[in-house]
């Protein structure tokens, strides 16, 4: 029993990272139906961001995940306005192609800067609790607890906020909306802001759970999240969360309870049975295609 | 007018005949040599070692006048490639070295994941690749067969006898009965070694308690550590690259596990000191050399490194300076620069005194008969713990 609520803890951990990973991936699908593919890099910036504010500027937790989310939120909006927007109109594919394109500069660049993989100072103390047999350390709970808050507060704003309003309406029809006077710009570069900085908050808080990063570790956890958002129903925000919680779930209890070779393989084949009888994911909705 | 042109094209094919056979001419006082490194990519300190050796060992015969092959002085063109960190990248890169840039031999890659696929290219081309520190056995043995491959060499010791050291030590040195293993099922250098860790440790008694996975680029071991912890063994090998252990050590430590952990030589780069901190300290792996047990011609190695780099060379600079020290040794045996020549005196060199000990090749096996060490890790150093002969 202690061996599963720790594992369960681990699985809790992993799925916030993912789940505030996915958040971005649908958000720009929902407005843009476009798949931000730069986005896994845009989190590896936010680990890099983390790790250049506590080594130079040796800011406390709370300010340098801030900054991070800062900083990220611009660079998601100046890669939008510079890479994406010039593209709207133009067939999807491209829009695609652009993104992979705009992720392996973000690559290339950190790579060109860090050539070697970088030690992130620990800004949170160390301790964990042993309460029962299952050992807590503030870390987990201070990422699962953040993320949580993340989502409620994101859950909030898309709901209960003009933005947010403004936000579902166009994502419901792009020409009409803008005609009843909705700033469509600047309604897509504030759910890129939103998306980005929740994807720089997660890569914050992945460096300080795993401490050693280098330029290519958006790569593998932006594919992770990128199928949690559509296996959630890809576009439906809520939809992302749980899709980024039964991939840490199924991922970690694999490997808790059978030999941890077949995780991946055991863990996708559950999603593509998930996506067989739920082809719009979880919470996803059919959207008749419009002629 | 038509003679006219006839003579014009005669002379222009005379003169494309002569500036061809002067540029033959002037390459003939060149050897040329090819590197492979993984200059970018997930291991980049281990590139970086083996260009800075690369470049020292070559420097080392130019300034010295060059090299003289059957009685006539040769300086040496070294073409580094840089794989990337990628499979695909170094089969092309050793394509392009052999057949555009017509080298005479290959050193690396230094990865067993990426000197397999370049060793299979350098034995179709029939070119000699001796890869300096590529310790799995597959790399110097034909895919299909297991025969040993004819043109591929390795300065370095391989995996089963590495994972029987380990094995040994931490049973007789560290009294383990039971060990846990976690390792990096993509990778084939991890996976060859943790095969032959549990094989020897269960044949001298011992128990390996949980043998776990992870994929190449994972970040989060905390499930296989959680279940680790649950089997509570006595010891915990991780034959992974240095840029992994120390999250793996951490996490296992953020779970209260406080049992030693062991290592291979994947673990002997100055950036696993800096990564991990003082949490690596008092762990062992075993490795080529101790740089502070040294023979004098490994303290001659080690005090130019240091004068020209400004810091200890790793067991990667050891094994790649080593490597073109054999490479030199098989060129004057062979007396001619020649791929099939320089093959011929690779294959049989019956002792050459390296920085890394030792090393005796065999017809009929591209692998040195060699001795390795174990380090510990003690203030942030790597200090010499004990020897194991082969």
């Amino acid at each position: 029993m202690d061996y599963f609520l720790q594992q369960a803890l681990n699985a809790l951990q992993l799925g916030s990272i993912y789940a505030l990973i996915a958040l971005g991936y649908t958000m720009v699908y929902g407005i843009l139906t476009m798949i931000n593919f730069a986005h896994g890099d845009l989190f590896m910036v936010g680990a890099f961001f983390c790790f250049l504010i506590a080594t130079f500027l040796k800011l406390p937790f709370v300010p340098t995940l801030l900054l991070s989310m800062f900083g990220v939120a611009l660079l998601g909006v100046a890669i939008e306005r510079v890479a994406y927007r010039p593209l709207r109109q133009a067939p999807r594919v491209s829009a695609v192609i652009t993104a992979l394109g705009v992720g392996i500069l973000l690559e290339s660049v950190m790579l060109v800067i860090f050539p070697y993989p970088q030690s992130v100072p620990r800004l949170l103390s160390n301790v964990a609790w042993t309460v029962g047999g299952v050992t807590i350390s503030l870390l987990q709970i201070i990422i699962i607890c953040l993320s949580l808050g993340l989502m409620l507060l994101l859950d909030f704003i898309v709901r209960r906020t003009m933005v947010g309003v403004a936000m579902r309406a166009i994502s419901w029809d792009k020409a009409i909306v803008p005609l009843m006077g909705v700033p469509l710009n600047l309604i897509i570069s504030i759910t890129f802001a939103i998306g980005t900085s929740l994807g720089a908050a997660a890569g914050v808080m992945y460096s300080q759970a795993f401490p050693v990063i280098d330029p290519y570790m958006g790569v593998l956890i932006g594919w992770k999240a990128f199928i949690s958002a559509v296996v959630g129903g890809i576009g439906n925000i809520r939809g992302a969360m749980i899709g980024g919680f039964i991939l840490g779930t199924v991922e970690i209890m694999v490997v808790a309870f059978f030999p941890s070779t077949y995780r991946d393989f055991v863990a996708f084949t559950l999603l593509l049975v998930l996506l067989i009888f739920r082809p719009y994911g979880i919470l996803g909705q059919p959207r008749p295609q419009k002629v | 007018m038509k003679k006219g042109l006839l003579l014009f094209s005669l002379l222009c094919v005379v003169s494309l005949l002569l500036s061809a056979c002067s540029g033959a001419s002037s390459g003939g006082d060149v050897i040329k040599v090819g590197g492979i490194g993984e200059l970018t990519g997930d291991i980049p300190a281990v590139g970086a070692s083996f260009k800075n050796a690369a470049e020292m060992a070559v420097a080392d015969i130019n300034n010295a006048g060059g090299l003289e092959v059957g009685g006539k002085k040769y300086q040496i063109q070294l073409i580094i490639e840089d794989n990337a960190g990628k499979t695909d990248q170094s089969a092309s890169a050793a394509q392009k070295l052999i057949t555009q840039n017509n080298v005479v031999a290959i050193i690396g890659p230094n990865a067993s994941r990426y000197a397999i696929p370049a060793a299979e290219i350098a034995e179709s081309e029939k070119v000699v690749l001796i890869s300096p520190w590529s310790t799995n056995p597959k790399t110097t043995l034909v895919g299909d067969t297991d025969q040993p491959k004819k043109y591929v060499f390795r300065a370095c010791f391989i995996d089963p006898f590495q994972g029987r050291v380990v094995a040994k030590f931490a049973m007789d040195n560290l009294g383990a009965k039971k060990a846990a293993v976690l390792y990096d099922v993509a990778s084939d250098y991890n996976k060859g070694i943790a095969e032959f860790f549990k094989q020897t440790f269960e044949e001298i008694g011992g128990q390996v308690v949980a043998y776990e996975t992870y994929t190449t680029g994972d970040k989060d071991f905390t499930a296989q550590m959680t279940k680790i912890k649950d089997t509570d063994p006595d010891v915990i090998f991780l034959p992974n690259y240095y840029s992994e252990v120390p999250l793996q050590v951490q996490q296992a430590r953020r779970l209260g596990i406080t049992v030693p952990f062991l290592g291979s030589d994947s673990w002997g780069s100055g950036e696993l000191i800096t990564l991990c901190g003082a949490e690596c300290e008092g762990y062992y792996f075993s490795t080529h050399y101790a740089a502070d047990n040294a023979s004098p011609v490994a303290v001659k190695f080690i005090e130019a490194y240091k004068a020209k780099y400004g810091s200890t060379p790793d067991d990667v600079a050891a094994l790649t300076y080593d490597a073109f020290g054999l490479l030199w040794q098989a060129l004057q045996t062979a007396g001619k620069v020649d791929r099939q020549a320089v093959r011929d005196a690779m294959a049989k060199i019956p002792n050459y005194d390296g920085v890394t000990g030792k090393m005796q090749f065999q017809e009929g096996s591209g692998d040195p008969i060699k001795s390795a060490v174990i380090l510990q890790i003690k203030d942030g150093r790597f200090v010499f713990f004990a020897n194991a002969e082969p």
